[in-house]
C-alpha cells in the first residue's frame, strides 16, 4: 500500500502550548479501514517542547485535534514496547525519541513523519497486526527447557555464564527489529530477528537443555540462514541489543554442530 | 455478541494474572483476557527486585521479613497474610529461577541479593541484603519469564480485550460470579465469557495523578468494576508515592539505586535522610523518604531553578556499578533529563506509584463482599487486591512478591473451585451495562472532552491529595472530582467507529478513574490521622485508638435504574458509605515507627 494525497490543514489551536514551545509539523500516515481504501498522509502543526517525546505530540493530536487517531502506548518510557513506529523513516519507540533529537540544525526542517512499522499488516493508523510477530516468537520455544529432577534450591550459574546471554534478555518484543528487516518485508514466513534473539537467550543459557530443538527449528528454510546481515535490526533496537551479532552466534552454533 | 465458556477467566496479563494462569491453566480450562498484549503490562517497569529471606549473602529469615512488612505498613498490615507472604517468598523466588528467570548471581553462582528500603536484619538493627534482582530489570524479567511459561503451557490469551464488567448471579446465599463482559478492541464487538471462577488481576490506578510512574493504561478498571457493583474497596486512602521519580516526569528510578549506595541530597548537598531516619537513612521506607523530600522542598532546601526537587546522587558508585547493576535508570536519566548519573546528581521528586488498597481478599485470593463473606468464584490478586499485606505503606520489592505469592494462590484456588462445579446460569442480558456505555459513547454529542476532564482530575489530585493532605485540600479535591463526574455525563468522543476505537475506551477508562479518585479522597477525608502513605498535616500523628482499622468504601447504588445517568451508569454519581474492618494481629504489637 502506498500513501497518497494530503489533507487540508487541521485546527490545532486547542493543544496547550507551554512557554518555549516550537511549532512542529507532524506528518502521519492515516488509515481507517472503515472509511479508506488505502492509507494517506495528514499533517498537523503542533506546539512542542524540545524535550517532548514524539508520543506526547501524538497524544496531543489525539486529545485535542482528532480523536480517531489510533496508536498503541502504555508505559511511555521505553519498557513495554507498545509504541514501535517508523519515525522519520526509522523504527523506534515514540516514547523514547525526543523532539530535540529529530530537529535539523538551525531550525530548517521541523517536520516529523510517523508511519506504522512495516512488514506487519496495518489495521488502522499506526496499529499493526502483531499476531504474526508473536507467532514466530512462540515457534522458537522461548522458555527454559530442562530435563531431570528439579533441584530443591536454585540452579547455580556462574556470573560469567549469566553474562553470556545477558544482552538478549533485554528484549521487550516491540518488533522494531523484525519490522526493519528487508528479508521479513519480502517474506513474512521468515522468523525474523526478534524470534531469533529470544531463541538465542535460551540457547546460550547454561541452565537450558533445549538448544538442539531450537537450533533444528532455526535451521529451517525460513530460519536463521535467511538473514542477510544488513544490521537494520541492530540499528532499530531501542534496547541496544546487538541483534545481528546474536543472529550470527546462532548461525555459528549451527555450523559447529554440523561440523 | 459472542459467548465463550471457560472454567476460569483471568482478567489481566501482568505478573499476578500470568502467575495465576500458570497454575490455573494446568488444572482447568483457562482464558486470560487482557487489554494489552501480555508483555506490555506495567509489571515490566518494576526494577529493583523481589525480597525473600534466602540468606544467600548474609543471615536472614522470613520472620524478620514479616516484621519489616508489618512495621513498614505502619501496623495496618494483616499479620497472618504478611507471614504467609514472607514464608512463601522463598519458594516464589526459587520457582521463578526454575522457570528460567535470569537473576544476577553471587560469585558462588547463587541468586545475588541487595539492600532495599525498610528491609532489615533482626527487627530494624541494620539494612539487610534480601532483594533478589536482575540488574534494574527485575520486573521485566519476571514478566518475560511468566509469559514464556504461559507459552510453554499453552495458556489461551485474548489480547486487546477490555473487560468492562463482570457478571454475578444472585443465589439464596448471595451473589456468585458467573462471567465477564469484554470489548474487543480490533472489532468493537462485545463478548461474554461464562466462567465458573474469575480472577481480577488488573493492576492499579496511578493515572488519577498527574505525576506518576504508572503507565497510561493503569486506569483501575478492575477496582472500578467492583465498586460499581456496590462492593467494597479496602484502604483506598493509602496511595504510595515513590520517592525517586525523575523530576517533572515521574519516571521511576529504582530504590535499588539507594540499595547500592546512592544518597539523597538537598540543595546544599546535605544528606538530609540522616535527620529523618538516623539508623537506615536513605533506605527508610518509601512513605518516610517521600515525606522527608517534600518537607525539604517546602522548607526551602529544594534544588534547581524553582527549588522544587532534590538530588539522587549516584556519582560515587562509579560507572561500572551503574552500567552493570543500574543500566536502565542510568539510561532513563540520560534520555529524558539529559543528566548523566555517572557525572552528576539526578533531579528527583516523589511520583504516584502504587495503590495499597483495592478489592478486599482473604489469603486465598477470594474477594470479599463485606467484612466476613466471600463472593464464591471471585478472586483478585496483585495491585488490584488488598489482602492486606502492605498495610498503610508497601515496602519496596513486596509488590513483585505479592503478585507471585498471591497470583499463584488465586490461580490454584480459582481452578480448584471450578473443579466439579457446573457453570452458574447467567442472568438475562448480561451485557446490558457494557452495551449501554458503548452505545452511549457512539451516539453522544455532548460538549465535554475526555482530555480536559482527565487533565483537571490529575491536576487536582496532584495538588490536593498527594503526599501531604489536609481537611481543606481534600475537600477541594472532592468538590473538584464530583464536579468532573457531573461533566463526565456530557462527554463525547470523536471516533464513532468499531475498529481499534481507543477514543471510546479512553472515555470509559476515565469513568473508572473518576470513581476511584472520589473513593480515595472520601476515605482520606475520614481518616483523621497520619499513617504510612496517608499523611495529614492537620493530624500529624498515628491514632491507634480510632484508626487502627481498615477502611471499607461502598458506593450506595440506587434501587432503580436511572436512565439519565452518565453513560447509562446508574449510581455513577452516588454517595459513599464508609465502614471499617479490623486489622489481624498475630505476633507484633504496634510500636512507634522509627528507623
Amino acid at each position: 500500500m502506498t500513501a497518497v494525497a494530503e489533507n487540508p490543514v487541521h485546527d490545532t489551536s486547542q493543544i496547550p502550548a507551554p512557554e518555549g514551545s516550537l511549532t512542529i509539523t507532524v506528518k502521519i500516515q492515516r488509515f481507517n479501514p472503515e472509511l479508506d481504501d488505502e492509507p494517506h498522509w495528514e499533517s498537523y502543526d503542533v506546539p512542542a517542547l524540545p524535550t517532548d517525546r514524539v508520543l506526547n505530540l501524538l497524544m496531543n493530536i489525539k486529545n485535542y485535534v482528532d480523536g480517531t487517531l489510533s496508536f498503541r502506548r502504555s508505559c511511555a518510557h521505553g519498557i513495554c514496547g507498545s509504541d514501535a513506529m517508523q519515525i522519520n523513516g526509522i523504527n523506534r519507540l515514540a516514547c523514547k525519541v525526543l523532539v530535540k533529537d529529530l530537529l535539523a540544525k538551525k531550525g530548517k526542517q521541523t517536520t516529523i513523519t510517523v508511519a506504522p512499522i512495516k512488514g506487519l499488516p496495518t489495521m488502522k493508523d499506526l496499529y499493526v497486526d502483531m499476531e504474526p510477530f508473536f507467532e514466530a516468537y512462540r515457534a522458537v520455544k522461548p522458555y527454559l527447557i530442562a530435563y531431570g529432577n528439579e533441584p530443591t534450591r536454585e540452579r547455580t550459574q556462574s556470573a560469567a555464564d549469566r553474562e553470556r546471554f545477558d544482552d538478549t534478555t533485554k528484549c521487550i518484543l516491540c518488533a522494531c527489529c523484525t519490522s526493519s528487516c528487508p528479508v521479513y518485508w519480502a517474506d513474512g514466513s521468515y522468523f525474523g530477528p526478534a524470534a531469533i534473539v529470544n531463541a538465542h537467550r535460551f540457547i546460550f543459557d547454561s541452565r537450558d537443555e533445549g538448544a538442539e530443538e531450537r537450533l533444528d527449528i532455526l535451521n529451517d528454510a525460513e530460519g536463521v540462514w535467511r538473514c542477510r546481515t544488513t544490521f537494520n535490526c541492530t540499528d532499530a533496537c531501542p534496547r541496544g541489543i546487538q541483534v545481528t551479532k546474536a543472529i550470527q552466534e546462532v548461525k555459528r552454533a549451527l555450523l559447529f554442530k554440523r561440523i | 455478541m459472542q459467548v465463550h465458556k471457560y472454567d476460569v477467566v483471568i482478567i489481566g496479563a501482568g505478573g499476578a494474572g500470568m502467575r495465576a494462569a500458570i497454575e490455573s491453566g494446568q488444572r482447568a480450562r483457562t482464558a486470560v483476557l487482557t487489554k494489552l498484549y501480555p508483555t506490555r503490562s506495567h509489571t515490566g517497569a518494576a526494577q529493583g527486585g523481589m525480597c525473600a529471606a534466602l540468606a544467600n549473602v548474609e543471615e536472614d529469615n522470613w520472620e524478620w521479613h514479616t516484621f519489616d512488612t508489618v512495621k513498614g505498613g505502619d501496623y495496618l498490615t494483616d499479620q497472618d497474610a504478611a507471614e504467609i507472604m514472607a514464608k512463601e517468598a522463598i519458594d516464589a523466588v526459587l520457582d521463578l529461577e526454575k522457570m528460567g528467570l535470569p537473576f544476577n548471581r553471587t560469585p558462588e553462582g547463587r541468586i545475588d541479593q541487595r539492600r532495599f528500603g525498610g528491609h532489615t536484619r533482626d527487627h530494624g538493627k541494620a539494612a539487610v541484603r534480601r532483594s533478589c534482582y536482575a540488574a534494574d530489570r527485575t520486573g521485566h524479567m519476571i514478566l518475560q519469564t511468566l509469559y514464556q511459561n504461559c507459552v510453554k503451557h499453552g495458556i489461551e490469551f485474548y489480547n486487546e480485550f477490555y473487560v468492562l464488567d463482570i457478571v454475578m448471579t444472585e443465589t439464596p446465599d448471595g451473589p456468585v460470579a458467573s462471567g465477564a463482559v469484554a470489548y474487543e478492541l480490533a472489532t468493537g464487538e462485545i463478548h461474554v465469557f461464562k466462567a465458573k471462577s474469575i480472577v481480577f488481576a488488573t493492576g492499579g490506578f496511578g493515572k488519577v495523578f498527574k505525576t506518576t510512574s504508572n503507565a497510561h493504561t493503569l486506569t483501575g478498571d478492575g477496582m472500578g468494576i467492583y465498586a460499581r457493583k456496590g462492593l467494597p474497596l479496602e484502604d483506598m486512602e493509602f496511595y504510595q508515592f515513590h520517592p525517586t521519580g525523575l523530576a517533572g516526569l515521574g519516571i521511576l528510578l529504582t530504590e535499588g539505586a539507594r540499595g547500592e549506595g546512592a544518597i539523597l541530597r538537598n540543595e546544599s548537598g546535605e544528606r538530609f535522610m540522616e535527620r529523618y531516619a538516623p539508623t537506615i537513612k536513605d533506605l527508610a521506607p518509601r512513605d518516610i523518604v517521600a515525606r522527608s523530600m517534600v518537607l525539604e522542598v517546602l522548607e526551602g532546601r529544594g534544588a534547581g531553578p524553582n527549588k522544587d526537587y532534590v538530588y539522587l546522587d549516584c556519582t560515587h558508585l562509579g560507572a561500572e556499578v551503574l552500567e552493570t547493576k543500574l543500566p536502565d535508570i542510568t539510561e532513563f536519566a540520560r534520555t529524558y533529563l539529559g543528566v548523566d548519573p555517572v557525572e552528576e546528581p539526578v533531579p528527583v521528586y516523589p511520583t504516584a506509584h502504587y495503590a495499597m488498597g483495592g478489592i478486599p481478599t482473604n489469603v486465598h485470593g477470594e474477594a470479599l463482599r463485606d467484612n466476613d463473606h466471600v463472593i464464591p468464584g471471585l478472586y483478585a490478586a496483585g495491585e488490584v487486591a488488598c489482602v492486606s499485606v502492605h498495610g498503610a505503606n508497601r515496602l519496596g520489592t513486596n509488590s513483585l512478591l505479592d503478585i507471585n505469592v498471591f497470583g499463584r494462590r488465586a490461580g490454584i484456588a480459582a481452578a480448584e473451585y471450578a473443579h466439579g462445579r457446573e457453570h452458574v446460569e447467567l442472568p438475562e442480558n448480561p451485557a446490558t451495562l457494557v452495551e449501554g456505555m458503548v452505545e452511549h459513547l457512539r451516539t453522544a454529542h455532548g460538549g465535554e472532552r475526555v482530555a480536559d476532564i482527565r487533565t483537571e482530575l490529575q491536576q487536582t489530585m496532584d495538588s490536593n491529595a498527594a503526599v501531604y493532605r489536609t481537611e481543606d485540600t481534600l475537600k477541594q479535591a472532592l468538590t473538584d472530582v464530583q464536579a468532573l463526574k457531573e461533566r463526565y455525563g456530557r462527554i463525547a468522543v470523536q471516533d464513532k467507529g468499531k475498529r481499534y476505537n481507543t477514543d471510546l475506551l479512553e472515555a470509559i477508562e476515565l469513568g473508572f478513574l473518576l470513581d476511584l479518585a472520589e473513593l480515595l479522597v472520601n476515605a482520606a477525608l475520614a481518616r483523621k490521622e497520619s499513617r504510612g502513605g496517608h499523611a495529614r498535616e492537620d493530624y500529624p500523628n498515628r491514632d491507634d485508638v480510632n484508626f487502627m482499622r481498615h477502611s471499607m468504601s461502598y458506593k450506595i447504588l440506587p434501587d432503580e435504574v436511572d436512565p439519565d445517568a452518565p453513560l447509562g451508569l446508574s449510581g455513577f454519581i452516588s454517595d459513599i458509605r464508609l465502614d471499617y474492618k479490623p486489622v489481624t494481629f498475630t505476633r507484633y504489637e504496634p510500636m512507634e515507627r522509627k528507623y
